[in-house]
């Protein structure tokens, strides 16, 4: 004791020591026993992804494309989840949110079911191995038929088709799904009305 | 086209009669501050309303927004009279023009204008003009009845060419200038409050704080009374911010000795108290969401004017208060969420829901 | 009993004076009416008449289905038209099916079915007398009430909500005022169904004339009516229950978890009629309002009655008419179609002019945080931040602010200085989550689906690569050494070539075979029309395109069925090579017998000269079997071992990749050439067999029979080649 008294440096360092010592067990225990067992982080990508299996992210499926996403791929290749899955893939994974990824032609978060043109189809099966969610039914020689509740709208069974009468069709609102629709965004929406006087219009024109 | 949703009905209150409102309830005020200090304040309040609607529609002309559809809300106008309201008299064009500048251009355009702006602009103009202008800023008048013999008041002609004129603007050499209650009482040490106001015909002839400024201050009051009585706003945050400055003041009044920070009557009339309490920390755009977060946000702004008109350098402080509050509003925001209908308890801003 | 206040709520001008002129009046029957099969909440009714069926006022013409759901009666009597999709009233406008009856004016109708001793009889009983009657909740969502009188939980008070608190509608007061001992007899009943609760009845003070009506019917039975100050939106359930209890229902539940039951006085009065009078729910009181209507007033209504038709009775102006909204100002809908219907749950026309509403709302500006929406708001919510995050699709955040718990009374709305759209922005979130839930769900479901895909697959190409090291072990070990025999060579040969099933696999192949042969003649003809059409150069280039794929198509499928048949008759050969030598000596002694037996059959049959030459031949066979004989009974045990020996293998590839090629060169063969083909080889076989058949016949053997019949079938199917044949050949020679 005294002579730590007589050396106060060490005295300090000792100290020092000993509450580093102290508190990295501390943390050390806290690390171990408070640790929280998130989802991995590929499960949580995949539950965000729309599960349409349609390849058009350039993988074979949703659970491929979220383990490349893990590994640093680009998370707006995803075109039928659309807007809203870019973003909570951005909002997960604490990325800046990017613009769709859209090859031309491609429409985002379009809904569409597969529709079989019946009197056309030859019964070949073809679309039964594609349709990655066993969405088809059908036997060979016979006529095959959507499911249109299961169907994902992924478009895979389509290319396959000998006699093209598989169209994607778009899902029709009803009166179940029909709901309110967003108004435009402010800017826009003031711009538009008639009551704004001509002379803000023309400039409105003249700035479009 | 996606059809209309209800309600068909609307109030008649919309926007620009509500910004007109809030105009109108300045005008008590503003006669106190003609009667006592001259034309100086209605140049001031035209000139920064002029200014104010010259810069907005600059502003909106450059950001091509449509411009007199976005004038007729008169938010810059509320922004003018404001501003010009809390200038000293016959303020410099020039100081007018920066003021109203800062105020219309860069605290409110610049953020995306009307709703955007997160500080007060008329308090962020006139906090620019403070700092940099800080002689300018502080002359003040001495008020009409208290004006020492064959010194009166500059006249319109006189006023304008104050304004306007180089070389002729107001300075402290006038004599018809003169320290206001606040700074007179800051500036006294060693004094009973009774002696000071025994001293200064400034207290001595007043009824509550400060001669010629009480009655400003009851102006600005009964201007409030009726925008609460018109429900474009509630009590809470102008409770809160007169609450906020008179309970420290009771608690430091000290029994009116030479350490007093003065009686809360005097804190309450004297300085940009009501203005603040009833136009300013009630600006919606800047303030917290929910009516306990004005309350708290009133309160707060009250506790602030009062710790820097005592311990601070600067004699009023409702400009500050409020800059500094409305950085707050996010967090009163956060933590100030009303209990809705069928819940135990109010949830918190930020929480989320999981799934 | 103390009155609670509600939070928030708002005052717009009441207009309530302008309807209630006049008694509840009736217009003439329509021609037509139309009635929508979901009148209510939940599923939609079932008709349960007949196109052209006669039915008379009160009949059911449709029926509940599942738990919430309905029944349908007529409101008159009439024909059944059919049921057709019309546009019901509903916001989007969309139109449903609808039962549309021709009314023939007679106003006949099937007689009242009331309870003999309502006061006496059982809950269940009335309970079941409301089921049958159709009713559901006048007050605007129309939810069954035979279900909402049944909770799960024990009642303590009904309460009669007789609040209407939008402006305009007067169709409780009115029908309060003239009828208010049936709607308290009618409220009466429904305790009894809960078991007997306290009743409360809730008026707002603006209805004094009501209130008095309404409190003297009351006054025997010790109901407490209660009246309480005008503010909109007090007639909402939740809200009503606040204001008379004190209580909140929780978030995400019932009022009956408060033990509580609110019923709208319509519904009441529906109930008395059903129990006490016999009649189903066919009418309601509706009133019709607003400055485009010249009359204003409160009409008893059958339902299904075209709100067109029941404007034009009020002298309604369409030029002076901005919106017409079926429900009240502040929550009411636009209609899209002044065609549709009246159902049951329309408690108002609304016909509102330029002054009252214009037909476009004024421009929006930006929120300025006013917070007049959070005064108005009566659940409490921070309106203007459920529209920041509603434009913003911030999910998370709209729930955190408890966006499910807003009502859309459009209060926030209605006092919004920047006229924003605010119940607009907050409908269309909850519509949106609710499909993002819809969708999560989906995709979940997708999800395992998509598993149970792969794991299907997986096993398959498990199986499949079995094989397949099964066979390359056997051919590792023909090369190498330590191998497998030949027959499990054999058998993985056998295996593959037939798949699981080969006769299933042979047929699938076939009929691909086929298909794509139809596909060929299809892209050949449209590719023909087309010519003869004289298309474009890029459509017939598409076209020839399209057939050139189709015949690479049908050249893959040869192939595929070629590879198959090879298979199999390899693996035919294989079975030859690879039996033991006892097998194989015991083969090669039966085939030698078989020889000496056609050869004696020959020397019986031939001519004296021929004979010399048979008999040294079959002298040498008999020297042959003794041979073969003689190596057989010296075989040892080892005689039983199939052959392991590099040579055998080789020996059985060389056999399989004869066979394969045999077959992938009949494969290869054109339909007419392989139809040539197989007529050829068939044409051998009957020559064959009928020069076996005469021999038996001359040998006067046993099989003659046997053979007879062999013979037969062979030529019936060399007779089927040769159709087949001649018409592949019709059709090769058709242009």
């Amino acid at each position: 004791m005294e002579w730590l008294v007589d050396h106060p440096l060490l005295a300090a360092l000792v100290a020092l020591a000993g509450l580093a010592a102290l508190f990295g067990a501390v943390l050390g225990y806290a690390a171990i026993r408070f640790r929280v067992e998130g989802d991995p982080i590929v499960e949580q990508i995949d539950a965000l992804l729309p599960q349409t299996q349609c390849g058009q992210c350039g993988y074979p499926g949703c659970r491929p494309y979220a383990e490349a996403i893990a590994q640093g791929e680009a998370i707006n290749k995803c075109p039928p989840g659309g807007e809203t899955t870019v973003k909570a893939l951005a909002d997960l994974l604490g990325v800046p949110v990017p613009e769709l990824d859209l090859e031309p032609g491609q429409e985002a978060n379009a809904k569409r079911v597969a529709f079989i043109h019946e009197e056309l189809c030859i019964g070949c099966t073809k679309c039964l191995k594609a349709c990655p969610v066993d969405a088809i039914i059908g036997a060979p020689k016979l006529m095959h038929t959507v499911v249109a509740e299961e169907c994902t709208g992924c478009d895979l069974c389509v290319e396959p088709c000998p006699v093209d009468c598989i169209e994607m069709v778009p899902v029709p609102t009803t009166l179940e799904t029909w709901h309110w629709e967003l108004p435009p965004p402010p800017g826009r929406r003031a711009a538009r009305r008639e009551s704004i006087i001509a002379t803000d219009r023309a400039a409105e024109d003249a700035a479009a | 086209m996606s059809p209309l949703s209800s309600p068909h009905l609307h109030a008649p209150l919309d926007t620009p009669r509500l910004m007109r409102l809030v105009v109108a309830a300045t005008l008590p005020g503003l006669v106190g501050l003609l009667w006592n200090f001259g034309w100086g304040p209605l140049i001031n309040v035209l000139l920064a309303s002029v200014f104010a609607l010259g810069w907005e529609a600059t502003a909106l002309w450059i950001r091509r927004r449509p411009v007199s559809f976005t004038l007729a809300d008169s938010s810059a106008l509320v922004t003018g009279v404001l501003l010009g309201l809390a200038l000293p008299p016959l303020a410099p064009w020039w100081l007018v023009a920066v003021g109203t500048f800062f105020a219309i251009v860069v605290a409110k355009q610049l953020y995306g204008g009307l709703g955007y702006n997160p500080f007060n602009p008329a308090m962020v103009g006139y906090v620019v003009l403070l700092i940099s202008f800080p002689v300018e800023m502080t002359t003040w008048f001495t008020p009409r009845e208290l004006l020492p013999e064959g010194v009166a008041l500059p006249g319109l002609g006189e006023s304008l060419s104050r304004v306007f004129l180089p070389g002729a603007q107001v300075s402290p050499a006038d004599a018809f200038t003169g320290a206001t209650p606040l700074d007179l009482f800051k500036h006294q040490t060693g004094l009973l409050v009774e002696q000071i106001y025994a001293a200064y015909p400034l207290f001595a002839r007043a009824e509550l704080a400060g001669y010629g400024w009480e009655w400003v201050n009851l102006g600005f009051l009964i201007g409030g009374a009726f925008l609460l009585a018109q429900r474009v706003y509630t009590w809470h945050a102008p409770v809160g911010m007169l609450l906020g400055i008179a309970l420290p003041a009771a608690l430091f009044y000290d029994g009116g000795s030479s350490e007093s920070g003065g009686s809360p009557l005097f804190h309450l009339f004297s300085g940009a108290t009501m203005l603040g309490a009833f136009f300013i920390v009630t600006d919606p755009v800047t303030a917290a969401a929910s009516r306990r977060g004005r309350l708290f946000q009133g309160l707060l702004a009250g506790v602030l004017v009062y710790l820097i008109r005592t311990f601070g350098n600067y004699p009023d402080a409702v400009a500050f208060a409020v800059l500094l509050t409305n950085f707050a509003a996010p967090l009163l925001d956060h933590y100030t969420l009303p209990r809705t209908y069928g819940h135990r308890r109010a949830r918190r801003g930020t929480e989320k829901i999981d799934g | 009993m103390k009155i609670h206040e509600l939070p928030g709520g708002v005052h717009p001008p009441e207009e309530k004076a302008r309807s209630l002129g006049d008694p509840i009046g009736r217009l003439p029957l329509p021609e037509r009416l139309v009635l929508p099969l979901a009148q209510h909440l939940g599923a939609p009714a079932r008709p349960t008449v007949a196109k052209g069926e006669r039915v008379l006022g009160g009949q059911r013409i449709a029926e509940a289905q599942g738990a919430i759901s309905a029944h349908l009666h007529a409101p008159t009597s009439g024909r059944v038209v059919g049921v057709e999709e019309r546009p019901i009233p509903h916001p989007s406008g969309l139109p449903a099916p609808c039962l549309v009856l021709e009314v023939d004016g007679r106003d006949e109708w099937r007689d009242p079915e009331p309870l003999a001793d309502p006061w006496g009889a059982s809950p269940e009983r009335l309970l079941s007398q409301v089921r049958a009657a159709g009713i559901v909740g006048l007050g605007g969502a129309g939810f069954p009430t035979a279900v909402k009188l049944a909770p799960r939980r024990p009642i303590h008070t009904l309460i009669l909500n007789g609040t209407e608190c939008e402006p305009y509608i007067t169709c409780d007061d009115a029908l309060m005022r003239e009828r208010a001992a049936q709607v308290i007899a009618g409220g009466r009943l429904m305790a009894r169904i809960l078991g007997g609760p306290k009743i409360l009845v809730g008026i707002e003070d603006n209805k004094p004339a009501a209130f008095e009506a309404m409190a003297q019917a009351a006054a025997p039975y010790g109901i407490e009516v209660v009246e309480f100050p005008t503010k909109y939106p007090s007639g909402g359930e939740r809200q009503l229950i606040q204001i008379l209890t004190g209580l909140e229902v929780p978030s995400g539940g019932l009022p009956a978890d408060l033990g509580i039951v609110v019923q709208n006085v319509g519904t009441a009065h529906a109930v008395y009629r059903a129990v006490v009078e016999g009649l189903p729910l066919t009418h309601r009181i509706v009133t019709v309002t607003g400055g485009a209507c010249r009359i204003n007033r409160n009409y008893e209504l059958p339902v299904g009655m075209a709100v067109a038709e029941v404007l034009a009775h009020n002298q309604f102006a369409p030029e002076a008419c901005t919106r017409l909204v079926m429900g009240g100002p502040m929550m009411g809908f636009a209609l899209p179609d002044p065609t549709v219907p009246v159902v049951k749950t329309t408690n108002c026309l609304l016909a509102l002019s330029a002054a009252e509403a214009p037909a476009q709302p004024p421009p929006e500006r930006p929120c300025i945080r006013c917070g007049l929406c959070a005064e108005a708001c009566p659940a409490s919510l921070l309106p203007q931040q459920l529209f920041w995050y509603g434009l913003a699709k911030d999910w998370d955040r709209l729930r955190a602010h408890n966006l499910f718990d807003c009502i859309e009374c459009g209060a926030c709305a209605y006092v919004c200085p920047s006229q924003l759209p605010l119940v607009q922005v907050y409908r269309a979130a909850k519509g949106e989550i609710r499909e993002l839930e819809r969708e999560r769900r989906k995709a979940e479901r997708a999800r395992r689906r998509f598993e149970a895909h792969k794991a299907r697959l997986a096993r398959e190409e498990a199986a499949r690569a079995a094989r397949r090291a099964t066979r390359r072990q056997a051919a590792d070990a023909g090369e190498g050494g330590d191998a497998p025999s030949v027959a499990q060579l054999i058998a993985a040969a056998r295996s593959e070539a037939r798949g699981a099933d080969p006769a299933a696999e042979r047929a699938r192949r076939q009929r691909a075979v086929a298909a794509a042969e139809e596909r060929l003649r299809l892209a050949a003809e449209r590719l023909a029309a087309a010519e003869r059409e004289g298309l474009g150069d890029s459509q017939r280039a598409a076209l020839e395109a399209r057939r050139a794929e189709a015949e690479a198509k049908l050249a893959a499928a040869r192939r595929a069925l070629a590879e198959l048949e090879a298979e199999a008759a390899g693996a035919r050969a294989m079975d030859k090579i690879a039996a033991s030598p006892r097998e194989r000596l015991q083969g090669a002694l039966r085939r030698l017998e078989d020889k000496l037996a056609a050869l004696e059959g020959r020397i019986a049959a031939a001519a004296p000269e021929e004979r010399p030459e048979l008999e040294s031949a079959r002298t040498k066979l008999r020297e042959k079997i003794a041979e073969v004989r003689s190596e057989l009974a010296g075989l040892g045990p080892e005689g039983d071992r199939r052959p392991e020996d590099p040579a055998a293998l080789d020996a059985a590839a060389r056999a399989i990749a004869r066979a394969r090629e045999r077959a992938a060169a009949r494969a290869a063969l054109s339909p007419v050439e392989r139809a040539r083909a197989d007529v050829a080889s068939l044409a051998e076989r009957v020559e064959r067999a009928r020069q076996k058949l005469e021999r038996a016949r001359a040998e006067g053997a046993e099989q003659a029979a046997a053979l007879t019949e062999a013979l037969e079938r062979l030529e019936e199917k060399l007779a089927r080649a040769r159709a087949e044949l001649a018409a592949l050949e019709g059709d090769e020679t058709r242009p």
